[in-house]
């Protein structure tokens, strides 16, 4: 994570903390900067916890049930309604969802 | 913001090496969508194309869709790659309204097909191997319209509007490695590459690689080195580039672009740019996000993929004549030189003669058709060969018409204007305008004898003998008939009229 990399264990700087909002598009102010590194810190510290008890030759797991290959035919299925997948939206307009302007980036 | 400096291009390719990138996204054309049963056709009205899955709804989970792996990995190894005997989907995380789950499922770092390559013939014929990087699977975005602003951009824009149609439909991205050495053909090089990826995709039939409408889309890499210099320069990635002429222009843009800030003695700055179709150039867009921050991690909610070797192998049993195959096949059955087949395929006319030839016809003659006259028609009207209203089955047509004698050359050609003016069949264009070759003897003799009356010494001379002193009377009654009549028929009868 930039700017400044932390390993495992390693303490949350403010920074990454203000990194990682700035990705999430939220708005922290600076006392909570410092609330949020201290408890990051602390979850990750928790976390970091089962890499004492995994030795080298354990990879890491991402999946808790080992399945592979679960597929789908290539068939229709019903799905929403224009009206029903708009139901739940905030703003809509000319079928579509309204959202507020984008600030920042361009895809 | 200032207009960039711009280098000649010659001068650019003295000085600089260009390293070129293409990264290639192609839209599956399977009936339903990556991870849900929802319909991917285009053109539908907005958000009747979605579900709980592809909206993100709380609760929904995604299944694979059995049909857009088997495409990737026939894609893999139409490409010659190796397939991966495992791999999961991760997450891409992204703040942007055009995934309503704020993240795309992809393959990232764990792509299904790996280190291949694809042949690619530029217009002299030179082979150039372009390097396959990888081809790895994911979702499509929505589509967002921006409202208010003058140009339809989001800058300036005070509101969005979201349609999910598109959103999960699989599509398949194809990386390249660094193509290196290319030179002043870097932009040759380039849309030669694409046009030659959407012919494989297309004989595969697992897109309809449309890049007009979206269904493929290249994006461009580009970074120069200082000539010789083998030191790598900053990459510039063009987005939007919507044409194969566009994947030209960009490339020739982006050197000449780079060289202006390089000679400036500045830096190239790592971002994602737009290509502007009317102008050719491309403008700024984001900075690029690093990897990092879009916190990949493995998707939690589907199984890895792991293709067994027999399904590889019988997958690899499906795969069609690929595009290179056809063509050495064509040009041994049609007898063509190297030159030859190289118009052929450089006016886009290899398909169009190959449909006329099943429709009926003669290769050298539908050969001919194509690459000369309607070659013409098109170049006149400023489209390609293949945009021409007439199809291989009229060409067709119109070639047997001349063959059974109905029509002769420059009959046939005021047919085929015909068609292309939309007149109708050809059938149709010859009752319409009347252009059947005159094979009515009676009506032929009359306008012999009056030429032959018009014209006394002429007729004496061949009385005489001087049968060679017939082609003025064959041109008075071909002018009589305006071009209707059987030459050949005609001079048979002149001779016939002077007692030969
Ligand atoms: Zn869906």
């Amino acid at each position: 994570m930039s700017p400044e990399s932390s390993s495992a264990g390693g303490a949350i700087t403010r920074d990454e903390v203000a990194h990682l909002a700035r990705l999430s598009r939220l708005a922290v102010t600076d006392a909570e900067l410092d609330v949020f590194a201290g408890q990051l810190d602390v979850i990750l510290g928790a976390v970091a916890r089962v890499g004492e008890v995994a030795a080298e030759d354990i990879p890491p797991t991402s999946h808790a049930v080992p399945l592979e290959n679960v597929f789908r035919p290539d068939e229709l299925r019903p799905g929403l309604t224009q009206e029903q997948a708009l139901s739940g939206a905030p703003a809509a307009e000319d079928g579509r969802f309204r959202v507020p302007q984008i600030l920042g980036e361009e895809q | 913001m200032s207009a960039p400096t711009l280098v000649d291009f010659d001068d650019v390719v003295d000085r600089y090496d260009p390293v070129l990138g293409l990264e290639v996204h192609v839209e599956l054309s399977t009936n339903t969508k990556m991870f849900c049963g929802c319909p991917t056709t285009f053109g539908a009205e907005p958000n009747t194309q979605v579900c709980p899955t592809c909206l993100g709804l709380p609760g929904s989970l995604p299944v694979v869709n059995r049909a857009a792996v088997e495409a990737a990995i026939r894609i893999g190894l139409a490409l010659n790659c190796d397939i991966a005997p495992w791999g999961r989907f991760a997450r891409k995380n992204y703040f942007y309204p055009d995934m309503p789950k704020n993240f795309q499922t992809s393959q990232y770092d764990e792509p299904i097909a790996v280190n291949g390559h694809l042949d690619v013939t530029l217009e002299d014929g030179t082979v150039v191997r372009v390097g396959i990087e990888r081809a790895h699977m994911e979702e499509d975005t929505g589509k967002s319209l921006h409202v208010g602003g003058a140009t339809g951009r989001i800058h300036g824009a005070e509101y969005s509007l979201l349609d999910y149609n598109r959103a999960g439909v699989p599509l398949i991205e194809i990386v390249t490695k660094m193509i290196p050495d290319t030179g002043a053909r870097a932009p040759e090089v380039a849309r030669a590459y694409v046009t030659a990826l959407r012919d494989l995709i297309r004989s595969l039939g697992v897109s309809d690689v449309r890049m007009d409408q979206g269904s493929m889309r290249c994006d461009v890499n580009l970074s120069l080195s200082p000539k010789g210099s083998g030191i790598l320069g900053t990459r510039s990635e063009t987005k939007n580039v919507n044409s194969l002429r566009s994947v030209e222009r960009a490339v020739r843009y982006e050197m000449t672009r780079h060289a202006g800030v390089l000679d400036a003695g500045e830096k190239v700055v790592q971002e994602t740019r737009h290509f502007q179709e009317d102008t050719a150039t491309t403008r700024s867009g984001r900075i690029k996000e690093t990897s990092e921050d879009y916190r990949y991690f493995p998707e939690p909610d589907l199984v890895p993929i792991a293709p067994s070797p027999e399904w590889v192998e019988e997958l690899r049993g499906t795969l069609p004549e690929l595009p290179w195959e056809r063509r050495a096949r064509i040009q041994q059955e049609w007898q063509l030189s190297d030159a030859e087949q190289r118009d052929l395929v450089n006016a886009g006319a290899l398909d169009l003669v190959a449909a006329t030839v099943e429709a009926g016809a003669p290769s050298g003659e539908a050969r001919s058709w194509w690459v000369s006259y309607l070659a013409q028609q098109a170049n006149t009207r400023g489209v390609a060969l293949d945009e021409l209203p007439i199809t291989p089955a009229q060409v067709a047509r119109v070639i047997e018409l001349v063959s059974s004698g109905e029509l002769n050359n420059k009959l046939a050609r005021q047919v085929v204007d015909g068609v292309l003016a939309g007149e109708g069949e050809p059938d149709e264009v010859v009752a319409g305008r009347g252009l059947a070759v005159v094979s009515d003897d009676g009506a032929l003799i009359a306008a012999v004898d009056e030429a032959l009356a018009a014209q006394p010494d002429v007729a004496e001379k061949i009385r005489g003998g001087k049968v060679a002193a017939a082609g003025a009377i064959v041109g008075a009654v071909m002018k009589a008939t305006r071009g209707q009549a059987d030459a050949k028929r005609v001079r048979e009868l002149i001779i016939e009229r002077c007692g030969g």
